[in-house]
């Protein structure tokens, strides 16, 4: 067992597991943060889908180790003095429940909704934080560029169309903020 | 209006099944059989009980109530006593303290078995020699049906043309993109309660409360979100709840069980795939003089809704064109493959991939265009259908919905520039093909059509509505209290829907065949009437008398013959002081229809939906590779109560389609499943899909709620054929087994 200090959601959340354990047990049963959907298990389906650093990453196929490489990491390699609690890289994750701020829909969140982008729902909390890194890095992507983007995200109900008008609406939104 | 569960399905915050967790709940997990057919010599647990954190093993015997449920014919074994007849048959169920160590000890079970043949096709099955699956039938045909109409022999006689085709589809999954999961809690006095992700709670009830040996007063099943039906959410996950019911029973715990995507695969019902063999015979005007249609559909070991996805196909078996004479037979037959049963469409999209090809071939062979074929022997106003019911009633839209989308996709132009076998300079074949149906809404006469719901207006004036369908991702949701407000002139923010607790609500049958919006909005209907009814004598003290009735709109309530006019929440706030409660029951039966078993005749569904699909793709001539560019779907769906959701709809069946046309198949090897996870199981990606174009022909519908009939699903039935088409107009090669993937029109371009 290892102690982490996870930074999630804009909070520092300590828990205990083995390095060996799945981030998507971590989110769902440690943190009982259950927005993160798992559907395959392989890295197949993208519903798992979170933001580290704001990059998409499969929480079905990442393990505590991987982002944590060393378990004592926070406290030896911080380099900036003995107590230091910060490491070099101290990694972000984000998941659906960390996108609505203060009640308050992010962009992406309220063009899923408005573009009637959601039918059972399994696919867009995957869905929606996939688009949120593809936006951060691109701010006016390009319908092949969507595509391409979502290509992990495996949605069975809506057949994509709604997602990617939804994706070019928050864009436009994103977009016009200053 | 905007889905009444958009908000929490965007931030995470929607419960499904496996989001939830109860205090001192275990875990499950099942052992599935090592053979598609064998028998079960013994069963030894001893040393996965030894293994710490098991809590219980059961087997066969350990089911208190019936031993096989089922919705038709009570088949399928809650889990296997003796025998084993496919490879997602389970023989014991592991209750752990994690659902990591039940998978682990159910590894160290051993089974003994003794290795039966198995049937692996319906050919196999039907041999005069073959081993009969079920005890106590005859032979391995499971259901049948057959239509007589006319004659023949005559009909071939009056024909220039006589020809013939065979066609065959697949197994595909549902891949709904949550697996099976539920849990059962115990309740006080010998009750449970079971959540979890079905598309039918009273089905499920059924199932758990007769394999629990319990009333049904003592099993309630609760829905949670539901992450994916396609009709794919009936029976394998009513029988993995029943068995968290007996667990929870057993251990006084609750129980979850969550599938990984394997066992959900290897153990849930597919599609059918069909064998199909059509013959016509065409006159010299170019019409159809005869037709005759078999269809052989593999169910696997167990009925499930076999009878209604061969009945449809059945009926609706010469697509929308008028045939004088005509025979059909058709039959699911039991073989050791995985069982299959509902999937939208309901046998239809096997069935129109294969009536809508030969179409195509039809109209080639009579020297026409598919376009000219088709208008010459479309249906019309007062047709007569091939069981012999007169098309009246609705409007017969097929050539309106045909002639639009091929305007829409600018067909004319686009026919004239198929490639017909001649690679392009860019190394491609250009075609565009169409698909055209009709679809008898709802279950029809094979089954009963009636729904309930509860409409309970507040001291406040907000409301709960209940209604006996469920909510399986469509919208229905959405759509019910879009009509409860509409009729009570209500704020639908007011309404809260409340989901299916089969404690409360009747029965509505189930949420298949697209039937939820329209059996359930009628329900709501009927429900908003009866409090109108129940509302009248304080209304007639607050605003006088009216013979006309009163008027519900925009938050009030308004008598036409004096122009005075209350609020609605006071008119409720006084009903409910002088002790009225506007609380009432809705009901709603279908309309009558029939059907001869003997000769196939009768007015099979009281109204139909007309659709047609057409698209545009490029085959390359080296990779085989087809890539459809577009697609535009033309339907007409009496009237769209939600034309925002609609389009989903019509955007989900074309994806959906176009897997069944070009991608999908379970693959069995000695009746395992070789494709088991999403990675070899593929379903379309955001690169795979089209530019779509829906467009929805509102013709409302004197039965409809608002004129509304349905969509869901003839959305899914017209994609296999119309890329079928415009593959060979590419090509110049006919494909007929669905799905047509690189491989085989790359075996056969250059074979
Ligand atoms: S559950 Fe992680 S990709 Fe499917
Ligand atoms: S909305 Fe159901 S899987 Fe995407």
């Amino acid at each position: 067992m290892t102690l982490y200090n996870i930074h999630i959601n804009g909070l520092t959340r300590t828990i205990e597991c083995e390095p060996e354990r799945l981030l998507i047990d971590v989110l769902r049963e440690d943190l009982r943060l259950t927005g993160t959907k798992k559907g395959c298990g392989i890295g197949s389906c993208g519903s798992c889908t979170v933001l580290i650093d704001g990059k998409p990453r499969r929480a079905c196929r990442v393990k505590m180790i991987d982002i944590y490489p060393s378990p004592s990491l926070p406290l030896q390699r911080g380099g900036r003095g003995s107590d230091s609690r910060f490491t070099i890289h101290d990694p972000r994750i984000t998941t659906i429940e960390g996108l609505s701020i203060d009640g308050k829909l992010h962009p992406i969140q309220q063009a899923f909704i408005d573009c009637g982008a959601i039918q059972c729902g399994f696919c867009t909390p995957g869905m929606v934080l996939t688009a949120k890194a593809l936006l951060d890095e691109s701010p006016n992507p390009t319908r092949d560029e969507i595509k391409k983007a979502l290509a992990g995200n495996l949605c069975r109900c809506t057949g994509y169309q709604q997602i990617f008008e939804a994706v070019e609406a928050a864009a436009k939104i994103v977009n016009r903020k200053p | 209006m905007k889905r009444v569960d958009a908000i929490e399905k965007v931030t995470g915050r929607a419960l499904y099944a496996d989001d939830m967790r109860f205090d001192r709940m275990c875990h499950a997990a099942p052992l599935h059989s090592a053979h598609p057919h064998a028998v079960i010599r013994s069963i030894d647990t001893k040393a996965a009980r030894a293994m710490p954190g098991v809590i219980d093993i059961i087997t066969g015997c350990d089911v208190p109530g019936t031993k096989q449920v089922g919705g038709i014919i009570a088949d399928q074994y809650v889990i296997a006593t003796d025998r084993v007849r496919y490879c997602g048959d389970v023989v014991a169920m592991v209750a752990a303290e994690s659902a990591d160590i039940a998978r682990r000890a159910a590894r160290l079970i051993e089974v003994d078995y003794k290795p039966l043949p198995p049937l692996l096709s319906t050919e196999e099955a039907l041999a005069p020699d073959a081993a009969i699956l079920h005890e106590g039938r005859k032979d391995n045909v499971i259901s049948s049906f057959r239509v007589r109409r006319g004659d023949i022999k005559r009909g071939y006689k009056a024909s220039r043309i006589i020809l013939d085709a065979r066609f065959q589809t697949s197994f595909v999954e549902h891949a709904y993109l949550e697996p099976e999961s539920c849990i059962a809690a115990p309740e006080q006095g010998r009750a449970v309660t079971v959540y979890g992700g079905m598309q039918h709670p009273f089905s499920t009830r059924r199932v758990a409360a007769a394999a629990a040996g319990l009333p049904l007063s003592f099993v309630r099943i609760v829905q949670t979100t539901l992450g994916g039906g396609f009709g794919g959410k009936d029976d394998t996950i009513s029988v993995v709840c029943a068995r968290a019911a007996i667990l929870a029973t057993r251990l006084g715990r609750p129980v979850k069980i969550t599938y990984t995507r394997e066992e959900s695969i290897r153990e849930s019902y597919k599609r059918h795939p069909f064998e199909l063999a059509y013959k016509a015979g065409i006159g010299a005007d170019g019409r159809f003089r005869a037709m005759e249609v078999d269809i052989t559909a593999d169910s696997g070991p167990y009925c499930s809704m076999s009878p209604f996805v061969i009945w449809r196909p059945t009926v609706q078996c010469t697509g929308p064109y008028a045939v004088p004479n005509v025979r059909c037979d058709t039959k699911a037959v039991c073989t050791n493959n995985t069982f299959t049963g509902a999937m939208r469409g309901f046998g239809s999209p096997q069935h129109v991939f294969a009536c809508e090809s030969f179409i195509d071939v039809c109209a080639e062979r009579a020297g026409l265009d598919p376009w000219e074929f088709r208008r010459r022997n479309f249906f019309r106003q007062g047709t007569k259908t091939h069981t012999g019911q007169k098309l009246i009633g609705h409007k017969v839209a097929i050539a309106q919905v045909a002639e639009r989308a091929l305007k829409e996709l600018g067909w004319k132009k686009k026919w004239a520039l198929c490639s017909r076998g001649k690679v392009r300079n860019d190394g491609t074949y250009y075609g565009v093909g169409f698909a055209c149906s009709y679809r008898g809404v709802s279950l029809g006469a094979e089954g009963n059509d009636f729904c309930s719901s509860i409409v309970n207006i507040q001291p406040d004036g907000s409301a709960l509505l209940e209604v006996g369908v469920s909510e399986n991702g469509q919208g229905l949701k959405t759509a019910m209290v879009a009509i409860l407000a509409g009729e009570l002139g209500m704020n639908p923010d007011r309404i809260r829907f409340v989901d299916t607790d089969t404690s409360s609500v009747p029965d509505g049958g189930p949420t298949v065949a697209s039937r939820g919006t329209l059996v359930g909005g009628n329900a709501v209907i009927d429900a908003a009437d009866k409090i109108k009814r129940i509302m009248r004598p304080a209304l007639r003290e607050l605003i006088g008398p009216s013979r006309k009735g009163y008027l519900f709109k925009a938050g009030r309530i308004r008598n036409p013959e004096n122009r005075k006019s209350v609020a609605f929440e006071d008119a409720v706030a006084a009903c409910h002081r002088s002790r009225i409660y506007p609380y009432a029951l809705g009901v709603w039966k279908g309309p009558r229809v029939s059907w001869d078993e003997d000769t196939g005749q009768g007015d099979a569904y009281f109204t139909y939906v007309y659709g047609c699909q057409a698209c545009e793709l490029t085959v390359h001539a080296k990779t085989g590779k087809v890539r459809v560019s577009r697609v535009v779907a033309v339907h007409e769906v009496g009237k769209a109560v939600n034309p925002q959701m609609a389009i989903g709809q019509v955007f989900g069946g074309i994806a959906m389609g176009l897997g069944f046309a070009l991608m999908e198949e379970i693959r069995h090897n000695d009746g395992m499943i070789e494709n088991l996870n999403l990675n070899t199981y593929r379903i379309p990606r955001s690169i795979d899909v089209p530019e779509m174009t829906a467009i929805l022909v509102e013709n409302p519908d004197p039965v409809g709620p608002w004129g509304a009939k349905s969509l869901g699903e003839p959305t899914n039935e017209l994609m296999g054929a119309a890329v079928a088409n415009a593959v060979y107009c590419a090509t110049g090669k006919r494909f007929t087994k669905a799905p047509i993937t690189a491989d085989q029109i790359l075996g056969d371009i250059h074979g």
